[in-house]
């Protein structure tokens, strides 16, 4: 498996600023495509932090993890997929993103990484 | 304030972002009826100053121009939250109330703006006419829509949440695969990924976080803030759409804002 291939599948989307693949075990990151100004090691520690929480959600309704997860704010919007082996498939973008196309990609990315 | 004032302004917050003078250039700017600079003036204050009751009252004003009542009701409420007196947000969502035709909650708004400043003959003189409105007569056959926010939230038992910071319960419930109930269970997860999401949004420069959404196997789920110390889950089966569910759950946050606001 190329990870740098498939992070480059989602970069391309207009306003991605940075994609990762992120051990969620310890939060470090495995690969990544980030723009300078993304600081990948806080992605990945929050990203895989956020991503225990989000399991804990669907496990107290005796339900499956999520298959992917999105946090919008003001002026960004994070979303992620978890993958088999630990991993997490995550992108970082700007409010102006096609989330339906990004989320479309982080799926397949994750489904590839498996 | 001339142009020349308000580029003085501009350079001014440029050099120092922290500075205060957010507060009278998005006033000025508001004033001039550039209400998309005033917003991205006042919100980016707002971020930097979380505590600061003007920044919120002017926001809400912002967005009250901008015709977004509920994010102006939403802006007025944290403001009074913030400093329960501030005269500007009790006057503020009188307003927003009267405008909604909510005649009641406006004057409960009005009569505490005017113990604050007994003086305000203009105040006096709005309330005089709330309370004539609030008496009228109704058109026969007309019914005022029921003021039961909570019903928004419950009208399907077992699908949505809504619980404080500290994950206790506040409406709502949720039961799990075999219909038992997990509302005492997923309180205790929603409060920390509150304030999970909320380092996140912050740390990653993502700004204030507005939803979260889960796409689960059997289910969805989406998260609000109705407040800045509440937290709404709604969930439904995968196959609503998305989209829907997402709408779904504004609704139902607003309602819960609204009830939350009442309550206190």
């Amino acid at each position: 498996m190329n990870l740098a291939a498939l992070l480059a599948e989602l970069t391309p989307v207009h306003g991605v600023r940075g994609a990762l693949i992120v051990s969620r075990e310890d939060g470090l990151v495995v690969a990544d495509a980030l723009m300078e100004d993304v600081d990948g090691k806080a992605v990945a520690a929050l990203t895989a932090s956020l991503a225990d929480r989000m399991a804990g959600v669907t496990r107290a309704l005796g339900q499956p993890e999520p298959v992917v997860w999105q946090l919008e704010g003001s002026e960004g919007v994070l979303l992620a997929a978890p993958v088999a082996a630990g991993l997490l498939v995550v992108a970082v973008a700007s409010p102006e993103v096609n989330v339906g196309e990004l989320r479309l990609r982080v799926l397949r990315a994750a489904e590839r990484a498996a | 304030m001339s142009v020349d004032d308000i580029q003085a302004l501009t350079a001014q917050l440029a050099r120092d972002p922290s500075s205060l003078v957010f507060l009278p250039l998005a006033e000025a700017l508001r004033r001039r009826g550039q209400l998309e600079a005033a917003l991205t003036v006042a919100q980016s204050g707002a971020t930097r100053y979380p505590e600061m009751a003007g920044a919120y009252d002017l926001l809400a004003r912002i967005r009250s121009d901008r015709g977004e009542g509920d994010l102006a009701f939403d802006a007025w409420t944290t403001v009074l939250r913030l400093d329960p007196d501030h005269i500007g947000a009790h006057k503020g969502l009188a307003f927003l109330s009267f405008r909604a035709q909510d005649h009641l909650r406006s004057l409960r708004y009005l009569r505490r703006a005017l113990e604050l400043s007994p003086q305000d003959a203009a105040l006096r003189a709005t309330l005089r006419r709330v309370e004539q409105a609030a008496n009228a007569r109704p058109v026969p056959g007309f019914a005022t829509p029921g003021a039961d926010p909570l019903r928004a939230l419950e009208a399907e038992p077992g699908f949505a949440l809504l619980v404080d910071r500290q994950g206790r319960l506040l409406a709502g419930s949720l039961t799990d695969g075999q219909g038992k109930a997990a509302s005492e269970a997923i309180g205790a997860v929603l409060g920390g990924i509150s304030r999970e999401a909320e380092r996140t949004a912050r740390l990653l420069h993502l700004g204030a976080w507005r939803r979260l959404s889960l796409e689960g196997g059997p289910a969805h789920f989406e998260l609000r803030t109705p407040t800045i110390d509440s937290v709404l889950l709604v969930t439904r089966p995968r196959e609503v759409p998305a989209g829907r569910l997402g709408l779904l759950a504004d609704r139902a946050a607003t309602a819960a804002r609204r009830w939350l606001e009442e309550l206190r």
